[in-house]
């Protein structure tokens, strides 16, 4: 008996066929990107992590505990054998340490014995400095792009009458956007560093950074004024407020959150683009904090170390050997860590803003 | 400048107030507010008004209708200059006197016209903030800061637009928790809020349900005991019931403009009777 054949008979075979392939192809390139996505950052935990864990000491005074790897400046690792027992010591424990067995050797009357040490750069101490370093280059590019660019957003939609020259405004930005971050350090280099003679600082860092990521907080910071209705201007504007008081009153508040949301994406970049400060605010090493300067407009004109930079000298610029992974990793899951912590209260921060006007 | 003091409405009207006439049906005679003299309004290089001449009377209701894109609103904006906010309008020709100012003129800024001729918008448009913030936003502007004179201001607006009774527990919830219609009489109560002289209604009900409807047309009546009113809007029903005068527009002419009455039960114009009677628009 044949099954009954109407017009709503199941066909098998081709369609069929490629209707699963295809959707079999989707499902396989989500998968591949997750799996990618796990490694990386799996891998980056895994080999980063016992760097951090593996730093903590314990203190005499107040906080007790401390991490030697997140707290500490890098220091240069010395490997030698003592009295038959293979040690391994940062630059400063080094010194005393060797100072104290001579001592005792001395008063003992022994020979003063020989330290024959293999150093290896930046395998021991921390990140601290690369750390703060990178916080300061984010708040303050963060800042100096968060004012310039809501200010153009501000006039480009609010104030400006759309025209061609709007037009060709808006056109220069996009393109901004496609300019790869190494022509920014370039760029950087030329105008702040060499032009306005800042040398290389956080100031020039700053801009730099700043120009690199104003593209995007304009563009979204113009979206989320655009998304303000029209009818909160009018409503304002027809009680008697000022066109400077309407916005400031009754449509940046309300934009805030979006503006928010772009500018978190450009905190990510700001935090991780080493080419931009290679050549404009980032320092191999530097042995003093960026709060340790003689009179306080020496802060902005200082170069610091930074994570993003950091990684790439500890992996590029250094021999390798069996000490530098730790530091590499190391590094690499602080940095994300932080990135994630950056991105987390802008996270909050907006959630909480975004709570308080709805429309 | 006069009294600005925001917070009571009668007192910052000129003392010289002409007379009240009580009865509705000599409007003939009534005082005029907003005299507007040979009108050329353009958007651009399109021409929206031609020649308006209409002298609104003071605190009454005038209602303006006609079919849609006849330039009621158009109209309506040239009142408070809204008009100026869209690039490339202009007043080409003719006046609009305000009480003897031409509020076109040289000396007059729209900001402060504004605060004189307050604006009721077709959809509501609370801002996203709480009703007493709502009803205050006008007075924070003008830097009026003492509590109890801005908590006499939300009392007093929200009572004028019928709205206190609802509301006064809930002063600090925001003013979106609030119905369509309570919406739009917050706008309105936010309207009073700075004392104006005249109140432009742009379809003021049009998006509201009957009952709604009402309250807003009940408010109508009351309010025109303090301000001179303008209302556009579709319906010929509430044009009837609210206004004293009205005004019937066509494509950017102003046709007829006489007691509401005669609009309705006797109008002049043909283009009128077919409107009024429903056969076009
Ligand atoms: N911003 C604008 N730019 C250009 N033309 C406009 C603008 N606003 C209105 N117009 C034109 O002016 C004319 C009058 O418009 P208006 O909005 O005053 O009509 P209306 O009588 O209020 O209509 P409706 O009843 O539909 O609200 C219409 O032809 C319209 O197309
Ligand atoms: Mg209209």
């Amino acid at each position: 008996m044949t099954a009954p054949f109407h017009r709503y008979t199941s066909r098998r075979g081709f369609q069929r066929r490629t209707e699963s392939t295809i959707v079999w192809f989707f499902r396989f390139a989500t998968y591949v990107i997750l799996l990618c996505g796990v490694f990386i950052i799996g891998n980056i935990c895994l080999k980063g992590l016992p760097a951090v864990t593996g730093a903590f000491r314990s203190l005499e005074q107040f906080p007790y505990v401390t991490n030697t790897f997140i707290f500490e400046a890098p220091e240069s690792l010395y490997v030698f054998k003592h009295e038959g027992v293979k040690r391994e010591m940062g630059d400063a424990e080094y010194r005393a340490f060797r100072e104290t067995e001579t001592a005792r050797a001395t008063a003992e009357g022994r020979p003063v014995p020989e330290f024959k040490a293999s150093s290896y750069v930046y395998a021991a101490g921390g990140i601290w400095p690369c750390i703060v370093g990178t916080l300061l280059l984010v708040v303050g590019a963060m800042t100096i792009a968060l004012l310039l660019g809501v200010a153009s957003a501000i006039f480009l939609s609010e104030y400006a009458r759309d025209g061609a020259f709007v037009r060709f405004i808006r056109l220069a930005i996009l393109n901004l956007a496609g300019v790869p971050s190494i022509v920014f350090g370039l760029f950087g280099f030329a105008m702040f560093v060499l032009y306005f003679n800042w040398n290389v600082s956080l100031m020039a860092g700053w801009f730099t950074l700043a120009f690199m990521v104003l593209p995007v907080v304009i563009t979204a910071s113009e979206e989320a004024l655009k998304a303000v209705p029209k009818g909160f201007r009018e409503g304002s504007l027809a009680l008697g407020a000022t066109k400077w008081q309407t916005i400031r009153k009754n449509v940046l508040p309300y934009a805030l959150p979006g503006i928010l949301t772009s500018s978190i994406l450009g905190i990510a970049r700001v935090a991780g683009e080493t080419a931009p400060i290679m050549f404009t605010a980032a320092y191999v090493v530097r042995d003093k904090l960026p709060w340790e300067v003689a009179k306080f407009s020496d802060f902005f004109f200082q170069g610091v170390m930074a994570l993003p930079y950091h990684i790439y000298v500890v992996s590029s610029k250094i021999p390798q050997n069996a000490y530098t992974q730790r530091v590499q990793y190391g590094t690499a899951f602080v940095f994300l860590g932080l990135v994630a912590l950056i991105a987390g209260s802008s996270i909050l921060l907006r959630n909480k803003l975004r709570g308080r006007y709805q429309w | 400048m006069e009294n600005t003091s925001p917070a009571s409405a009668s007192s910052s009207r000129p003392l010289a107030t002409p007379p009240r006439v009580a009865r509705q049906d000599d409007t003939a005679a009534l005082p005029t507010l907003i005299d507007v003299k040979g009108l050329d309004f353009y958007y651009g290089a399109k021409q929206a008004l031609f020649d308006i001449n209409i002298a609104i009377p003071d605190r009454r209701v005038t209602a303006f209708i006609g079919p849609s894109g006849c330039g009621k609103s158009t109209l309506l904006r040239c009142l408070n200059r809204m008009n100026d906010l869209i690039d490339g309008t202009a007043v080409k020709r003719g006046e609009i006197k305000i009480r003897d100012i031409d509020i076109y003129g040289p000396s007059v800024d729209p900001i402060e016209l504004r605060k004189r001729v307050g604006m009721v918008f077709q959809k509501s448009n609370p801002f996203p903030k709480s009703i007493y913030e709502n009803i205050i936003y006008g007075l924070r502007i003008q830097g009026v800061k003492s509590k109890t004179k801005l908590d006499e201001v939300v009392e007093k607006s929200l009572r004028g637009a019928a709205l206190w009774d609802e509301v006064k527990d809930r002063l600090h919830e925001s003013g979106l928790s609030l119905s369509g219609g309570q919406q739009q009489r917050l706008c309105i109560a936010r309207t009073i809020a700075v004392a104006p002289e005249v109140i432009l209604m742009d379809e003021p009900c049009s998006a509201l349900d009957p009952i709604a409807t009402a309250k807003v047309e009940e408010l109508i009546h009351e309010l025109k005991k303090q301000f001179t009113i303008i209302i556009v809007t579709h319906s010929m029903q509430q044009a009837a019931r609210c206004s004293d005068r009205t005004a019937f527009f066509y494509m950017g002419k102003l046709i007829e403009f006489d007691e509401t009455h005669n609009i309705f039960m006797n109008p002049k114009n043909p283009q009128t009777e077919a409107y009024v009677s429903g056969r076009f628009g």
